[in-house]
């Protein structure tokens, strides 16, 4: 757990994925799960889902298709570290149904906010119902 | 009859950093008992005081959620694979 409050580490090929997921489920929330070393927050895979709620204000990870995720990932040697959702129309920051709603204190947080013309891309980490916010290191720049 | 358990990362602190273990029982209620009592941390992590399924949790036997299987009746052996994995929500609401 030494590790827990490092940052998340990603490519931009992998960051531009799951912006394009999020676009394409506009209007309603775009969802997935993020795989890769839970010590150094290093992403592995980003794993687009749909999204269970099918709304433009909530979103629910399909449990099967979470299952499915979980299993890949463990037989690639890693295991799943994080969860990313847009909000459409506010800020990349967690709400409080995001807050309330956070499974792992472990996991990282990744918000796509399509508010502006230009997607915003931010992640935190949630633990006992404090945000906060960790940088985004983005490898082949 | 030991029955293979995968952890998600939330349960693996109380099981000593453990992915997956192995635990007695001969249904979902069984098995989930079993891992209370094993690793006291999970105490009500994954059953409610009345004892049925917390709404947080889904289980898995194999590719199936006990939920529409026979609940915590659901009958496991030792060539099932039991999965826990967390209720995943939230949003801009």
């Amino acid at each position: 757990m030494g590790q827990a409050q490092g940052d998340l580490v990603i490519t931009q090929d992998q960051l531009d994925e799951m912006v394009a997921h999020c676009l394409a489920c506009y209007p309603e929330e775009g969802c997935g799960l993020l795989s890769g070393d839970p010590e150094t927050g290093l992403v592995a895979g980003v794993h687009p889902m749909r999204n269970a709620a099918g709304s433009a204000e909530v979103y629910e990870l399909d449990p099967r298709e979470h299952l499915h995720v979980d299993l890949a990932a463990e037989a690639a040697g890693h295991s799943v570290i994080g969860v990313f959702h847009s909000h459409t129309h506010t800020d990349a920051y967690p709400s409080p149904t995001d807050v309330r709603k956070a499974p792992d204190p472990s996991w990282h947080y990744v918000l796509v906010s399509l508010r502006h013309e230009l997607p915003s891309t931010r992640s935190y980490r949630i633990a006992a119902g404090n945000i906060s916010e960790e940088s985004v290191v983005v490898l082949g720049q | 009859m030991a029955v293979p358990v995968r952890l998600p990362t939330v349960l693996r602190p109380a099981a000593g950093g453990q992915s997956q273990v192995a635990v007695e029982g001969r249904t979902i209620g069984e098995v989930l008992g079993a891992l209370q009592r094993a690793y006291p941390a999970m105490s009500g992590q994954l059953l409610t005081d009345q004892g049925s399924l917390h709404r947080f949790v889904n289980v898995y036997v194999n590719d199936d959620d006990v939920r529409y299987l026979d609940r915590l009746d659901t009958k496991v052996g030792e060539s099932d694979t039991v999965s826990i994995i967390p209720a995943v929500a939230g949003g801009a609401a």
